[in-house]
């Protein structure tokens, strides 16, 4: 399955549109000057191009598999893993204390898209060792951090989240996995579901983090404690000793991501697992909250990588396969199915929208940089609010909208898109799990008008809302026509969703926006997705370098504007008017 | 000992090349450039022989327009310890490649250079004989395996008939065959290391070699489309259109 990294159109998106420039001048992220990320997004081209993509087909054929001794992962996985922590990729992110190289999170972003185009379950490897890092860094002890952090920054251990259990999902409040103290640990026992590479054969250790309940702890989501469990204990000087008290039962059967082992984990089958705490007890939950945000960004970045990776498949095929005279070809040889318009306009529709996504993405990667290194207070609080506001829109949109696009890329390619050996399936499968892992789309809809929109009164949102409309102004003030039409456009988008915002901070009723809220996502991203389009289209009209180019950012950026922005404003219907139907039916006559 | 390795800048290799409108040459403007693959062979033998412990130091050498400055920062990724740009936006023929790669042998006195058999722009495969002809060292073409034996290589190379092994004396020029190795991937850690390399730039006229030679491209054309085929419909009828129309037998 060839895949071949967007590079110019991921740099033109940081460089012209997001501003790599005013993240790399902050203190700590002067090494990431726009030469050194173009070489940086050059390599993890060519190395997810020639590594990941070839594997990505052979995963979901094989998957992996389960037996008494473990979890083996398909052929050549396990080089390929190798590679891939000898190549440093994993540690592009972390503080170099640890073995990291410091970068900024857009760039970060920017680098795993290319992992997850290519390759989707192979990248959920890292990405779970990289929220597990994350959580130990924010929480651990310093010593817990020397024990586990920089082996696991260099990948040659892994990482697991371990928080879901049969009964609880969404729920975290009702789980019964127990940890008693044991002189200086706790004995972990209880069985985890749906622990992604929770065993597999890739790395010589791997390192849980488990929430658990202390036999006095209150009851609910203040009474859950965090826990490192590794399956080999770890001796002072750093070497592995026994195998711990914990295993992997079984591996699910899965409609997509088949590579990537999802396992029923149990703990304590026999005197229980050592586990040490991480920071407080019954701070458990509020840990792994802190690292919310990113894990969320991050399936976030799936959900549009992976509609990039089925885009290029469509596109492909589109172009070499035909189908009777089109009315967009320009001679007998150029009658490929790209040029019926309809055709045209799925193509279109994939790529503007993983353009859009892309461009929120890293919008928001780069709000979160500007937050933790601003020199200003004001600015860090200012841009901590617009990531935190940004990230529901990147995971619940940008997952929604990939889902939609592959379904599309399937339709590009016919009756072959349903036949599995186009791979156009695989992709569709594939993302299928982005809108439900990280919390589902309506617990990131919860998230956006309860703690993000709500808990505010509406400030981040305005706050936001008024750079479009600024945006706004600039695309009026251009001569061009299609600029013009981005204006109305935008504008109609942004008055469209201020307008829901003020509707949805009225409600007594909570029922009521709840109701609504999954739409109110998909308005919100769509907006920001058109704006980040718009500005793209103002960048492009700005550089002289490749008119070629720039006719055709500005063109996408057009279409997006005339096909996604309008569905904003019914957006607005369905939010403000819809919800009374929604909630008033008899059940009973469901 | 240093090790020499030559890094040409050219067309991507997925690219499709296309001809310039006033058929001058190749459209190159906003079009993906990297290293030569024969380059960056020559790139990853050099950095082997300096891990075996047979060289201390690996110099990467290019000559173009300021933008080979990133096709020597890849080779610095890669390994090399530090890089020299000849800056010139002309075109050169590979006589004055090799007259200037000459100027760099004489300047860092290296024991081996290594170079792509050919850059898959222009296919040339002449810049490695020719620098071999001035400095009057050894030469070992197409190189598939290269061996040290005390003072000197073992080289096999690859020749029409099969492999040819030869034994060359030190200091030699070396060209890369596609079978020599398989190049790494940059790492990340020295892709950011690569960045505070020592990177030289000379201009080409402060070389004192003369750019022009006896030779002027005068025009650059597609290859011909391939015509469609046709349908025989019995075996006399291929041999009479082998014979009276393609006139083969």
């Amino acid at each position: 399955m060839s895949y071949t990294a967007p590079v110019r159109d991921i740099e033109f998106m940081l460089n012209k549109v997001v501003g790599l420039d005013e993240v790399a001048a902050l203190p700590g992220f002067e090494e990431a000057t726009p030469d050194l990320v173009a070489a940086i997004l050059e390599e993890s081209g060519k190395f997810t191009a020639e590594v990941l993509a070839p594997l990505n087909r052979v995963g979901d054929e094989q998957g992996s598999s389960w037996s008494e001794d473990g979890v083996t992962t398909p052929e050549g996985w396990k080089d390929a893993y190798q590679q891939f922590c000898e190549n440093g990729w994993g540690a592009l992110s972390f503080e170099p204390e640890y073995g990291g190289q410091g970068l900024p999170m857009c760039v970060s972003a920017a680098v795993q898209e290319m992992w997850h185009s290519s390759n989707m379950s192979f990248g959920l490897c890292p990405l779970l060792t990289q929220g597990a890092v994350d959580a130990l860094h924010h929480h651990a002890s310093d010593e817990m951090k020397e024990r586990y952090v920089a082996k696991m920054v260099e990948g040659t251990w892994t990482g697991t989240m371990n928080l879901t259990e049969p009964q609880a999902g969404t729920d975290l409040a009702s789980i019964r996995t127990r940890a008693e103290p044991d002189g200086d640990h706790y004995r972990i026992s209880g069985q985890k579901i749906y622990i992604t590479y929770g065993e597999h054969d890739l790395s010589e250790n791997i390192i849980h983090l488990v929430l658990a309940r202390l036999p006095d702890a209150p009851e609910g989501v203040k009474g859950i404690s965090l826990f490192v469990v590794p399956k080999f204990l770890v001796n002072d000087d750093g070497s592995l000793g026994e195998r711990n008290d914990v295993k992997c039962v079984s591996i699910e059967h899965k409609l997509g991501i088949h590579a990537s082992p999802t396992c029923v984990m149990s703990y304590g089958d026999n005197d229980g697992a050592i586990g040490y705490l991480v920071g407080q007890e019954n701070h458990g939950l509020m840990y792994m909250f802190t690292m919310m945000n990113q894990a969320r960004h991050a399936v976030g970045v799936e959900g549009y990588a992976i509609a990039a990776g089925a885009y290029q498949k469509a596109l492909a095929y589109a172009k070499d396969r035909k189908q009777g005279k089109t009315l967009l070809g320009t001679s007998e040889d150029d009658q490929g199915i790209i040029n019926h318009p309809d055709v045209r306009r799925l193509l279109m529709t994939m790529r503007s929208g993983v353009d859009a996504m892309r461009g929120l993405a890293l919008e928001c990667a780069a709000s979160f940089d500007k937050a933790a290194k601003h020199p200003d207070a004001d600015k860090r609080d200012y841009y901590q609010r617009r990531g935190e506001l940004l990230t529901p829109m990147v995971k619940g949109w940008s997952t929604e909208f990939g889902v939609e696009l592959c379904s599309m890329g399937v339709q590009v390619h016919g009756g072959m898109g349903f036949v599995e050996e186009t791979g156009a399936a695989q992709y569709y499968r594939d993302a299928r799990i982005t809108t439900i892992y990280e919390g589902t789309t309506a617990i990131q809809a919860n998230d956006l008008i309860g703690r993000k929109t709500a808990r505010d009164g509406g400030q981040g949102m305005k706050e936001l809302t008024t750079e479009i409309r600024a945006t706004v102004g600039e695309l009026e003030k251009s001569n061009r026509a299609e600029l013009q039409v981005m204006a109305k456009r935008l504008g109609d988008a942004v008055e469209a969703l201020e307008d829901t915002t003020d509707w949805l901070l009225k409600q007594d009723n909570a029922a009521l926006p709840a109701a609504g809220s999954v739409e109110y996502v998909m308005m919100s991203g769509r907006t920001v997705g058109g704006w980040m389009m718009a500005r793209t289209a103002l960048a492009a009209t700005a550089s002289s370098e490749d008119p070629k180019y720039s006719d055709a950012q500005i063109t996408l950026a057009r279409f997006f504007a005339e096909h996604e922005l309008p569905k904003v404003g019914s957006g607005k219907q369905i939010v403000t008017e819809g919800g009374e139907s929604t909630i008033s039916i008899d059940v009973a006559m469901l | 000992m240093k090790v020499l390795v030559a890094v040409k800048r050219v067309l991507d290799y997925n690219v499709k090349a296309r001809v310039k409108a006033d058929k001058s040459g190749i459209e190159l403007a906003n079009v993906k450039m990297s290293m030569n693959p024969f380059d960056e062979i020559a790139v990853e033998e050099a950095l082997r022989i300096k891990e075996a412990g047979n060289a201390e130091e690996v110099i990467a050498v290019s000559i173009g327009p300021s933008q080979s400055q990133e096709t020597i920062r890849t080779a610095l990724a890669m390994g090399a310890d530090r890089g020299i740009l000849i800056e010139t936006e002309e075109e050169l023929q590979p006589l004055v490649i090799a007259k200037l790669l000459k100027h760099v042998v004489e300047k860092e006195s290296p024991g081996l250079v290594i170079v792509g058999k050919q850059a898959i722009d222009d296919d040339s495969n002449q810049t490695g004989q020719m620098l071999s002809a001035m400095t009057g060292w050894a030469q070992a073409t197409f190189a598939s395996k290269v061996e040290f034996e005390g003072d000197a290589l073992k080289v096999t190379r690859e020749v029409d008939s099969g492999l040819e092994s030869i034994k060359v004396a030190m200091p030699a020029v070396i060209t890369t065959d596609l079978r020599l190795n398989e190049p790494r991937y940059a790492k990340l850690p020295n892709i950011m290391k690569a960045k505070k390399k020592p990177l030289e730039t000379i201009p080409v006229a402060d070389t004192g070699v003369t750019t022009t030679t006896g030779l002027s491209v005068v025009e650059v054309n597609e290859p011909e489309q391939r015509q469609a085929g046709v349908i025989v419909s019995d075996v006399s009828e291929l041999v009479d259109k082998l014979k009276n129309e393609a006139k083969v037998i």
